[in-house]
């Protein structure tokens, strides 16, 4: 019978939570790592026992730590990242240049094909590559050089916090930025090129539509269809259906397009799933009412998604990496809350409950599906 | 003999207890001891300084003695009751935040 492990990373530790297929009783094993800030832990795909975790602090630097036992033991890997050649500079708040610096690893994606392989989103952004289990690091200093000087942090930090790999074209990543944008490689991370056209920033960028420099908070791609993505942008929920060529926004009857996450259903490619969040200065659910939002339409035309989840006097986030779907049958969807909550639907997203209440803000949520 | 005290989660993260001891050369500095300490327990390299510039963490400090040795320079021998192991140096992470 197959089995569910939830990866869950926080502001005080990581959290493995374990269950059979069914998906109601759940095993929950942690504070890994504790006290320490676990903004992501995610699994090979090739050898899921193998986990890599993004450790940090603001007193100790960074950490990575790894797992070969599925989380229940860990150990320190390396930590030296140093960005390749002389350090160029990005824009700052107030528009002067700034050298960049290296400050934590906000994404960890290990490779769809060689355990040993994994790439690391950083802040100041860039992307890194390790081919050794996470013992040494290598930027890909390419995708700095997309008109690099022109990036800024977004309030959270000039992140690289998304990474896809293209199965069907192991050339071809994807990258998003905080606030940069979208980017992609066909050749395997040597040359990059901003991929944001269709974007339009109205409030954000003096050009609204500017090839670089947009706040892209997530974006989520079926792996059968690689070619079609979905990213939720600082305001608007965008798609393309030719691999980032152009972007439409597909926000239609949302009650408000600005949020974090944004999740594809495991077997049904146009189903997508995000949290609405009221807007850019006020971090939390339209109307205190917890809401995901489903689109069986691949955007456009969108249903709320509310039964288990609270309906009045709910005032928490959900950050982008804290939404991630089982490949189960019926498919499996999860989140975490900057409350505390890590909720669960076994039904596609029709009807939710928490599988905890009181963990620590949640930084990151993956899932694993295990035979 | 040099004793020097970690902060707990530095204990956790090298697997040893509150004490450690590390043995450097005539004279005993900061940065030797530093140097032997991540030779040691590789695990610590980058908690406590800049693994290529040697810069100290903003929120870590060293004292002694009595003394904050933060600011002094790394290289400028440690005081003789540090050397001599009577007193510990210790690797404090900062209060930092409300």
């Amino acid at each position: 019978m197959s089995k569910v492990r939830v990866l869950v990373g926080t502001r005080k530790g990581a959290f493995v939570l374990s269950s059979d297929a069914s998906r109601e009783n759940w095993n929950i094993s942690g504070p890994h790592l504790a006290g320490w800030e676990i903004y992501h832990l995610k699994g090979s795909p090739v050898n899921p026992d193998r986990l890599y975790a993004s450790q940090t602090s603001g007193w100790f630097g960074q950490l990575i730590q790894l797992s070969n036992d599925g989380g229940k033991t860990w150990e320190p890997a390396g930590n030296k990242f140093v960005y390749e050649g002389s350090p160029s500079t990005h824009q700052w708040y107030d528009g002067s240049q700034r050298p960049w610096e290296f400050k934590r690893v906000w994404k960890l994606e290990p490779s769809l094909t060689d355990p040993e392989t994994v790439y690391a989103g950083v802040e100041d952004a860039a992307l890194f590559r390790s081919s050794d289990g996470g013992q040494s690091w290598q930027e890909l200093p390419g995708l700095r050089s997309v008109k690099g000087n022109l990036w800024a942090p977004g309030a959270g930090g000039m992140c690289l916090h998304t990474i896809i790999q293209d199965p069907a074209n192991p050339k071809r990543i994807f990258t998003a930025i905080s606030a940069a944008g979208a980017f992609r490689t066909d050749d395997g991370g040597q040359t990059w090129r901003a991929v944001n056209h269709g974007l339009q920033s109205n409030n954000e960028l003096p050009d609204p539509s500017a090839e670089v420099g947009h706040c892209v908070h997530c974006i989520a791609m079926h792996p059968s269809h690689p070619n079609v993505l979905f990213m939720q942008k600082h305001w608007d929920v965008m798609r393309t259906d030719d691999a980032g060529e152009s972007w439409h926004e597909v926000s239609g009857n949302l009650p408000t397009d600005f949020g974090y996450t944004i999740a594809v259903h495991s077997h049904e490619p146009e189903t997508i799933y995000i949290v609405p969040i009221k807007s850019d200065s006020e971090h939390y659910p339209p109307d205190g009412m917890l809401r995901v939002y489903r689109s069986r339409t691949g955007g456009y035309e969108w249903e709320a998604l509310t039964k288990g989840l609270p309906q009045s006097n709910c005032y928490v986030n959900v950050y982008r990496s804290a939404m991630a779907v089982d490949a189960l049958d019926p498919c499996g969807v999860y989140f975490g809350t900057t409350g505390g909550q890590v909720y669960a639907s076994a039904d596609s997203g029709d009807n939710w409950a928490p599988i905890v209440r009181d963990f620590p803000p949640v930084l990151s949520v993956e899932v694993q599906t295990l035979p | 003999m040099i004793r020097v005290v970690l902060p707990l989660q530095l204990q956790v993260l090298a697997r040893v207890s509150r004490e450690i001891d590390i043995q450097v050369e005539d004279p005993a500095t900061l940065e030797a001891v530093l140097d032997v300490m991540e030779a040691l327990y590789p695990m610590l390299r980058g908690t406590l300084r800049d693994q290529v510039t040697k810069q100290r963490r903003a929120f870590i400090r060293f004292f002694a003695c009595g003394e904050d040795l933060s600011h002094e320079s790394t290289t400028s021998p440690l005081p003789e009751d540090v050397a001599s192991g009577k007193e510990p140096l210790r690797v404090v992470a900062a209060m930092a935040g409300g």
